[in-house]
């Protein structure tokens, strides 16, 4: 689905004698169908990275393949653009018109796709964000949670293979977060899309198929969430936080209990706990 | 003071009105104040009144919120008001046997420029009210359409407008934000001279102008990945068509606007 190789990438590369890169030699890669976050705390380069990924920044050195196609090729531009859709962090700023469903209809006008058409990817977008009620509504006037799905649902109705998520709960309060990240999964499950995933909340990279995580432009580990989370003391290491039940057995077992290394969520830490207990 | 500013509010219902061609409207609504600002004797009065207010009880928008947009104008309606009572000369009014500066003439010309005042705000709030911003935008630049021809890049320029209307509460409550924070460290925007209070808006429209910015490169960014590419290919996806509707209000309209001056210029 998309593919780097070694792929770098140097801000303002004509004026710094010195380059500095922001990505070095990164090799990442997505399965069709696959669900990837990528983890790192600021300035890792994880936002960067994202950019690549639909060909809004172009590599200094390396390749980007998104389906086959090279994103340095102009001919792909726009059939790039309508692989990979992108989510930004902030709701307001990515929200064009002043209604939700001309909002929706917003990539697929850029498109000339007929209006008959656009109605169908519209009221369909808005149906599987669960917006289709709020249609009509300015956009101002919906919660953050809201908004950020209405700005999944104007990706959707571009029908790409490919959503990256560039923080998109960063600005979310924890209910917003949870529809926003609910709406994700609906995304992976019922439509089989690709999915990358920028977090800062551990608790979401536990939802994904693999974990990568950044540190100062490199990819440094990259797993499924259970081999990655296990690693305590590396990600600590790297400034990061694992989810807090995971914490919570990483110190038991430091004082001499014997739990699994690799337990991610509430329900399975309950279960050991019980285990351990008996 | 803020949240008093109604312009471009849009009411998603379903109305007559709402279903008319934004061009229609667009059109009709030049019409209509023309109309307004001929109308000079009772009849026409009375008949652009009937008119616009037949407009707004058929947008189903209720008429407390016409009144309200009345707010930020008020003062202007009875400055004029007053002015005209005032200086008009005439035949002056007798009152408890002193004569009083007020003529009859006067009060009869502060009343129609109210009336007119009044008129057009409502005309105007009745297109504001019904058509989203996206479909004006979309009238205005079908209507400036011919000029594309000669270089008018009249597509980018709808484009700005229902921008500029999209962000407008957005960066009234980003305003409003900047003024409490400034006002939780100790800023002044209320007391002093003019001057005192215009300097101490200094600091709030720096950061405000500095998250616009922000906001631009944000958004040109999100618009670019939808695969924004200018006008050329573009389509809708409500398409705007005239129908039998606007047919109809086109009618009604110009017979109103020809009765108008026919009463007022051969009568």
């Amino acid at each position: 689905m998309i593919k780097t190789e070694h792929l770098r990438y140097a801000y303002n590369a004509a004026e710094s004698e010195e380059l500095k890169f922001a990505l070095d030699d990164i090799d990442f890669s997505v399965a069709p169908g696959e669900f990837v976050a990528v983890l790192g705390h600021n300035g890792c380069g994880k936002s960067t990275l994202a950019k690549h990924f639909n060909g809004l920044l172009l590599p200094s050195g390396g390749m980007v393949y998104v389906s086959g196609m090279d994103t340095k090729d102009e001919a792909y531009y726009w059939d790039i653009r309508k692989t990979v859709g992108m989510v930004f962090q902030n709701p307001d700023n990515q929200i064009v018109a002043t209604v939700v469903e001309e909002d929706v209809a917003f990539a697929p006008e850029n498109l000339g796709v007929p209006s008959e058409e656009i109605r169908k990817r519209v009221d369909e977008a808005l149906k599987t964000v669960d917006m289709y009620d709020l249609r009509r509504h300015a956009p101002h006037l919906l919660s953050g949670g809201q908004k950020q799905r209405v700005a999944i649902a104007g990706v959707i109705a571009m029908e790409p293979a490919c959503i990256v998520l560039d923080e998109p709960t960063a600005m979310l309060d924890p209910k917003g977060r949870k529809e926003v990240i609910d709406t994700i999964l609906k995304l992976k499950n019922e439509k089989k899309m690709s999915i990358v995933l920028i977090t800062h909340y551990m608790e979401e990279a536990v939802k994904a198929d693999r974990v990568v995580v950044m540190h100062k432009g490199k990819i440094v580990m990259n797993d499924v969430p259970k081999k990655v989370f296990s690693e305590v003391k590396q990600l600590k290491n790297l400034g990061l936080d694992v989810p807090q039940v995971t914490e919570l057995c990483y110190l038991l077992n430091k004082s001499g209990a014997s739990l699994p290394g690799d337990i991610l969520t509430v329900e399975e830490c309950a279960d050991a706990l019980e285990e351990l207990l008996r | 003071m803020l949240n008093d500013i109604t312009l471009g509010q849009y009411f998603p219902i379903n109305s007559p009105i709402h279903r008319l061609d934004p061009r229609t409207k667009l059109l009709l609504l030049v019409l209509l104040i023309v109309a307004i600002f001929l109308a000079d004797s009772a009849l026409t009065c009375g008949l652009v009144t009937l008119l616009t207010l037949t407009i707004a009880l058929l947008s189903r928008v209720s008429l407390k919120t016409y009144i309200r947009g009345l707010k930020p104008i008020l003062f202007v309606i009875i400055f004029t008001a007053i002015l005209n009572i005032f200086l008009t000369t005439g035949t002056k009014i007798e009152l408890f046997g002193y004569q009083t500066p007020i003529t009859v003439e006067g009060l009869i010309l502060a009343g129609k420029m109210a009336l007119r005042l009044v008129l057009l705000i409502f005309a105007s709030s009745a297109l504001t009210y019904t058509t989203s911003p996206i479909a004006l935008t979309d009238g205005i630049e079908k209507l400036l359409s011919p000029f594309a021809k000669l270089g008018l890049p009249t597509f980018e320029l709808a484009m700005m407008m229902s921008i500029a209307i999209r962000f407008i509460p957005t960066l009234i409550e980003e305003t409003d934000k900047i003024m409490k924070a400034q006002k939780a460290r100790g800023a002044d925007f209320e007391s002093g001279s003019l001057i005192r209070r215009v300097k101490a808006l200094a600091p709030m429209l720096i950061p405000l102008f500095i998250s616009a910015f922000r906001r631009a490169d944000d958004l040109a960014v999100a618009m670019e990945s939808r695969c924004y590419q200018g006008g050329s290919l573009r389509t809708r996806l409500n398409e705007i068509h005239f129908a039998g509707i606007d047919l109809i209000a086109a009618c009604i309209f110009l017979v109103v606007f020809a009765a108008v001056m026919v009463l007022r210029f051969f009568l």
